[in-house]
């Protein structure tokens, strides 16, 4: 069944203000598909909430999802804000944007703290390995021997995000390339349906500064090497799969929390993106052999999140009167025998 | 005794020198419980050391049958366990005082103006029928039961405060006891009374409860509906918000489904410690951090965004000792200049100011509401003084209000609005923008907030116009709260000239000043401050005086500071009255200070 025939929402009631971003820069093109993927999964704009740093990625929240609620807080704080933030109604859907500057440099910390407390929420990593906003500073993703115009040689080597992810407990861990839309899409499908924080890594070309040919976050590179890992498909719980669609032994099914369906369908090997330890090894492998590696790296449905740990009611905390919130005076006056 | 010699009744200092980490907190406070709970009025102060076992630490106990409850510099009563610390505790003990000591100590006793007793305290406990690994601790009893004997302290009030403690768990209650009760009679049997120290019942203290600073304001906020708190340890403010990890489960679980209404989260940092209460408080929940100065430093761009952001909030400096790591475990008054400006470009933040335990019980409430009513974050100001000492404190009064939520528009609000609203715009002519939170259904309840500069519907905007108007409007936002934060508490006398201003934990020592000088002739009126903006009556006050003395516990005299940047025409007659060491300001600095500058 097509998502969209029930769907009673318009492309339209996803969209954003215009970008003010570059013609051609990778993030645009992020923008698109998380709206294309919030309007096939029919998810009511008023449900999410954007957060985003500070950077040429975290500007874009602006630029889709125009009904949902947002926070463009601090350079490299967006962990904590939205952490704090999703407690208020625990049926939103939480969708963050950052750069590698936010998130890989002056962000790692509540970066990698958001992951292992496994908050739930979509964390997308707009990846061009450069300070766009700044002028064309290395980043902590730039690969080491990168030559910038007013920077010389990058001397440092990079931060894998994915890696950091993973070591850091991950539930879901994909990488992405801008230009490969479908699967940037698909990902971002799978994401929100995830209970638990998915970090996808999208290498997202910058155009102005930092997209010279051969270079590891370039379009060119990028076409060249990407090496997905399979085709992945998202079937949302309502449709009904058509398994003879999809030659037998060739797919692997993920069943997530939500009752929907992740699909993968083998490419060259079989990947198993439940096994942590392959996880890191490819990434190891992509790492010695100049690949980029993409699709969804590592899984793990199963985990309770975050929010799972706190025991609250389903009526929304921001939604709470003062009889739930302030205890009787006689409460008051046991506290004040109490200490008498 | 000596014929010729009064008794000293009820008003004196008991210092504990004793080692970090040996348990000595049990006792010191059964003395204090037990002497409280005989009506007379106590004040109990610990000075610590940043240390968890091995280094010198003392506890300090005022009685004072006048109610006074400031720091006192010398000791009438020491009662020395530590041979490291003894020689210097020694030396404060005034002409006359007393000491007590283990009987086993090697150092000889210099002084021959004091009286010194003896304790058996390694035969006592070694009698008691307790496992050796507790004797070290059951130890301390020993010095309980003797003092107990010596100030004619009430050994039923010593076996309530013991049951207090323990909170009924008879076995350690009786094995406590047991050892107390045998050096009391010990001391009964063997030591002859010379000394002028002892107390005397008073009338019941009935309308006062005994805690810490903290726990109050821990309890303040489970009243004024907390429901998100994000902390990072750090001393002398963990432990209000353990406090809340503490009474949360018991006082805040939903009446309809027995769930949670609140949630704690331990930061990774400070950074992220606000960054979470920031993101609660855009939520629409009342959200809540502690913190020091050192976490104060960082949560600085934080505190500006939710000050631009518009964000409501509630952030607890307990403050202590800077510069950078300086003092961690002694008190100061030194972050207020720092806090009110929190953050780049020109901010200025509410700060509530408690002066004491039970005002951070009422503050603990009321933060919310000024914080939800005018979209801002608001700081109280509590030190280690207040928040980690035990204090005797008036009881803890109902909140008089309901809940101050602030102008938040839901769906049915919007719907009678068509969807028309701005998130900062000034519709009621008030500085109060309405707002909406996450959740909120309707089609046009969403915004984006931001830290970039912004129009009235929080779009992105550089227009210099729109930035003036609206960080104008910010000012005045804030001294709208002026109407919200508790006044000043004015003592006057009619036809005196000159005043004094106190705030916060140096107000006990200041009501002793005031007194003492009063005996010498000079009288003072004298005004607390408890929270920025301040009010008229403060402008008033300095008005009405020709010299103002603005007392204080740090280097620079920060509240002098503050008043003289707020009323420069008026700056003139204020006459800083500040220092820090680290400990409590005392009443007699105050007035050598006071009389000193009057000359």
């Amino acid at each position: 069944m097509d998502a969209q025939v029930e769907n009673k929402y318009t492309k339209n009631d996803y969209r954003g203000l215009p970008s003010t971003l570059c013609q051609g820069c990778g993030h645009n093109s992020i923008s698109s598909q998380i709206i294309s993927a919030c309007f096939e999964l029919g998810i009511q704009p008023e449900k999410v909430v954007k957060f985003s740093g500070i950077g040429c990625s975290s500007k874009s929240p602006t630029y889709f999802l125009n009904r949902s609620f947002g926070f463009n807080g601090l350079h490299g704080r967006m962990a904590s804000l939205a952490l704090g933030t999703l407690f208020a109604d625990t049926s939103l859907k939480g969708i963050g944007v950052s750069g590698d500057g936010d998130t890989a440099s002056i962000g790692m910390g509540g970066f990698k703290h958001l992951v292992r407390r496994n908050m739930p929420m979509v964390y997308i990593v707009e990846n061009n390995g450069v300070y766009g906003l700044t002028k064309g500073q290395f980043s902590a993703t730039a690969e080491k021997g990168l030559m910038l115009k007013k920077q010389g040689t990058n001397p440092y080597l990079p931060v894998d995000i994915a890696m950091e992810a993973l070591v850091s407990n991950a539930t879901f861990v994909a990488r992405s390339f801008a230009g490969d839309p479908r699967q940037v899409k698909e990902l971002i499908k799978a994401a929100l349906s995830h209970n638990g924080i998915a970090v996808i890594d999208i290498i997202s070309p910058c155009v102005t500064f930092n997209n010279q040919e051969g270079t590891l976050h370039s379009y060119t590179w990028g076409k060249d090497r990407e090496a997905p890992l399979h085709e992945i498909s998202f079937i949302p719980p309502r449709d009904e799969i058509m398994v003879e669609d999809f030659e037998e032994g060739s797919v692997r099914e993920v069943i997530m929390h939500d009752g929907s369906l992740v699909l993968l369908k083998k490419l060259e090997n079989d990947y198993d993106p439940t096994d942590r330890w392959q996880a890191l090894r490819i990434l190891e492998d992509a790492q010695r052999n100049n690949w980029l590696i993409t699709g969804l790296l590592y899984i793990n449905p199963e985990i309770p999140s975050l929010i799972d740990m706190y025991d609250l009611p389903e009526q929304p905390l921001n939604r709470m009167t003062q009889a739930q919130l302030r205890p009787q005076k006689s409460v008051l006056d046991e506290i004040n025998a109490l200490m008498e | 005794m000596n014929p010729q010699q009064k008794d000293i009744v009820n008003d004196f200092c008991i210092t504990f020198a004793t080692v970090n980490g040996s348990g000595s907190q049990t006792a010191n406070n059964t003395i204090l419980r037990a002497l409280f709970k005989m009506g007379i009025p106590i004040s109990g102060k610990n000075k610590f050391p940043s240390n968890i076992q091995g280094l010198p630490t003392w506890y300090s106990i005022r009685v004072s049958k006048d109610g006074y409850l400031g720091r006192l510099e010398q000791d009438d009563v020491l009662v020395c366990m530590n041979p490291a610390s003894f020689e210097n505790d020694l030396a404060f003990v005034n002409p006359g005082g007393v000491v007590l000591y283990p009987d086993d100590l090697k150092q000889p006793i210099t002084r021959t103006d004091i009286t010194a007793y003896p304790m058996p305290v390694k035969e006592l406990s070694r009698a008691a029928d307790i496992s050796p690994a507790l004797r070290d601790y059951i130890a301390n009893m020993v010095y309980v039961g003797v003092l107990a004997w010596l100030l004619h302290i009430d050994m039923d009030e010593i076996a309530h405060a013991l049951n207090h403690h323990f909170r009924g768990k008879q076995k350690a209650v009786e094995s406590n006891f047991s050892v107390a009760q045998a050096a009391y009679q010990w001391a009964g049997e063997n030591l002859t009374k010379t000394d002028p120290y002892r107390v005397e019942r008073m009338a019941p203290l009935d309308d006062y409860l005994m805690t810490d600073g903290n726990t109050a304001g821990a309890l303040g906020s489970i009243f004024g509906g907390v429901q998100f708190v994000a902390w990072y340890p750090i001393t002398p403010a963990s432990t209000l918000p353990e406090a809340l990890i503490e009474f949360l489960p018991q006082y805040r679980k939903d009446p309809l489904t027995g769930k949670n209404t609140y949630a704690v989260v331990q930061a990774e940092d400070e950074l992220a410690a606000i960054g979470m209460i920031i993101g609660a408080g855009f939520g629409g929940l009342r959200s809540l951090t502690a913190t020091s100065g050192p976490g104060l430093s960082l949560m600085t761009e934080y505190a500006g965004l939710a000050y631009f952001a518009e964000v409501p909030t509630v952030i607890w400096d307990v403050q202590r000792v800077g510069p950078s790591t300086g003092l961690p475990t002694r008190t100061a008054q030194s972050d207020m200049t720092m806090a009110h400006n929190l953050g780049h470009g020109d901010t200025r933040h509410v700060m509530l100011i408690p002066g004491s335990v039970t005002e951070c019980f009422e503050f603990g409430w009321k933060a919310f509401d000024i914080a939800e009513h005018l979209q801002a974050p608001v700081f109280v100001m509590s030190d280690l003084d207040l928040g980690m000492n035990q204090w005797m404190t008036l009881k803890f009064e109902y909140p008089d209000t309901a809940l101050d939520r602030g102008k938040v528009l839901w769906e049915d609000d919007l719907e009678k609005r068509n969807g028309s609203w701005g998130r900062y715009a000034d519709v009621d002519g008030d500085d109060i923008p309405y707002r909406t939170v996450p959740g909120n259904l309707h089609i046009n309840a969403a915004y984006m907030a931001r830290g970039t500069g912004h129009d009235t519907q929080a779009h992105y905007s550089e227009d210099p116009q729109v930035w003036e108007t609206n960080l104008n409007r910010l000012v005045s936002k804030y001294y709208k709260a002026r109407d919200l934060v508790p006044q000043p508490i004015l003592e006057r006398t009619s036809g005196v000239s000159q005043g004094v201003i106190s705030y916060g934990s140096s107000d006990p020592a200041v009501i002793e000043a005031r007194d003492l000088l009063r005996q010498r002739g000079f009288n003072l009126d004298k005004l607390r401050v408890r929270a920025l903006p301040f009010t008229a009556e403060v402008e008033d006050f300095l008005r009405e005086h020709e010299v103002i003395y603005v007392v204080e516990n740090n280097q620079d005299g920060q509240m002098a500071q503050l008043l003289s940047q707020e009323f420069p025409a008026l700056a003139g007659k204020l006459v800083k009255v500040a220092h820090n060491d680290g400990l409590p300001l005392s009443a007699t600095w105050i007035v050598k200070t006071i009389l000193k500058e009057g000359e």
